[in-house]
């Protein structure tokens, strides 16, 4: 086991993982070459733990009982993206229990929103539904919860379609973080809770957002869509039809700062 | 020479019906081109808009079903073929989460119904013949309203995941699609 001070390592579902001192373990993963599923984690931006996607579970023990059997004691399940990785750590991701629950998250997300991938313009490239496909994901399973939502086109350049939204946040931080404006928040709580817009009207066209902002970039999935823009690129050369959202993984990592 | 040879396998027998949906998973189904050769002589076809066939035989091993709910009639049809069927799939993005009539879920249906036939200058006639079934309030997919064994998801699922679900089915393996089949549009 890699405990020492210079040679800083943890186990990933038995793979040696490399690790600098305040990584998290999806940033060591994703620098490694490994692909853990995530939503809400962004490598440009502070982790925010909510989607609960790239779960893993740390440090399973074995024991052995009285009667000689072994018997595997799981350990504690965490966001990668928040949980700093520590040396010797053993991690497990990409095993079944914990791919099922990753699969019973996504298609609480998919029932929650009126996710329409034919009509979607974020269809092929969307998040949500590269990840659907990587876990393999067949059937809704849960009854459909046909929210009442709006669509705000107000904005010259910028449609919002909350049918979508699944609360990630990454354009809330973006434009708070980044573009220092402060168009997007998060109101209400449980099923209340909604994106909004910073503006006395609440539209989308009466705050300063910008088509080329980051919060206009960032949109996981099908909320936040440049008008005129639509359907661009042709069904069997979009993104997850070229390639499933697990393969190359470092394009999820970190950007190494330059010294 | 008592040598008996086995008897012939039986075919099994499918069934098929688009409900609230646009027929383009029907029209996929014959995207497996000359492969349906290969599956007749696995199945035989029973009440199928192929066949023309209007009711379910009692004893169908296998139920194909497009299109969510969206009408009384069918609800009467999918509780037809869950009688009559061992297995019932739910094949493309209308079945298995009611798809784009869903999209109608939002819209009152007095609403939806007054836009629809309103005719400038002569008011509002929504047709109310008997023989015209009812709609229902919201579209459903169809698990909502019956027990549904697997999903084929795809709007529609290309001619190429069909193929690759009926195999798996008809060899006794759980369908699995993978990448480049596996699609929700």
């Amino acid at each position: 086991m890699s405990n020492g001070a210079d040679s800083k390592t943890f186990f990933l579902d038995e793979e040696e993982i490399p690790f600098e001192e305040g990584q998290t373990i999806i940033q060591a993963a994703l620098s490694a070459g490994k692909f853990i599923p995530h939503l809400c984690y962004h490598p440009e931006f502070k982790p925010h733990g909510s989607c609960k996607l790239c779960t893993v579970r740390i440090d399973s023990r074995t024991v052995t009982t009285e009667d000689g059997q072994s018997v595997k004691i799981p350990g504690r399940a965490a966001a990668s993206c928040t949980t700093p990785a520590q040396a010797g750590q053993h991690v497990e991701s990409e095993v079944p229990e914990i791919q099922d629950l990753r699969r019973t998250l996504v298609q609480m997300l998919l029932v929650e929103g009126n996710h329409y991938c034919p009509s979607c313009e974020k269809s092929g490239k969307c998040m949500l539904q590269g990840l659907a496909y990587d876990l393999g994901v067949m059937e809704p399973h849960f009854p459909q919860y046909f929210s009442k939502r709006e669509v705000d086109a107000s904005h010259p350049d910028v449609l919002l379609d909350f049918n979508r939204c699944i609360l990630c946040e990454l354009c809330v931080r973006a434009s708070a973080e980044v573009d220092k404006k402060n168009v997007f928040a998060l109101s209400g709580r449980g099923n209340t809770k909604h994106l909004i817009c910073n503006s006395e009207s609440g539209k989308l066209g009466d705050t300063n957002l910008a088509a080329t902002d980051k919060a206009a970039n960032v949109c996981p999935v099908g909320v936040i869509l440049h008008k005129r823009h639509g359907f661009e690129v042709p069904y069997g050369q979009r993104r997850f039809d070229m390639a499933p959202i697990s393969d190359n993984p470092a394009q999820y990592a970190p950007v190494k700062e330059q010294v | 020479m008592n040598a008996t040879t086995p008897p012939p396998k039986r075919k099994l027998l499918v069934a098929t019906t688009s409900l609230a949906g646009c027929f383009g998973c029907h029209m996929s189904f014959l995207d497996i081109d000359e492969r349906i050769l290969d599956l007749v002589e696995l199945v035989e076809f029973d009440r199928s808009p192929i066949t023309d066939i209007k009711h379910c035989s009692p004893n169908c091993d296998i139920g194909i079903i497009e299109g969510g709910v969206c009408n009384a009639e069918n609800v009467h049809v999918l509780h037809e073929f869950r009688k009559n069927c061992k297995i019932l799939i739910a094949m493309g993005a209308c079945a298995i989460n009611g798809g784009l009539p869903a999209q109608r879920n939002s819209l009152d249906i007095r609403d939806i119904l007054a836009a629809v036939y309103a005719r400038p200058g002569r008011g509002v006639h929504i047709p109310n013949d008997p023989e015209i079934p009812l709609l229902l309030n919201e579209v459903h997919p169809l698990h909502e309203v019956v027990k549904i064994d697997y999903f084929l998801p795809g709007c529609p699922p290309s001619g190429d995941a069909i193929w690759k679900f009926l195999t798996d089915l008809l060899a006794g393996r759980t369908p699995t699609l993978g990448h480049g089949l596996i699609h929700y549009d």
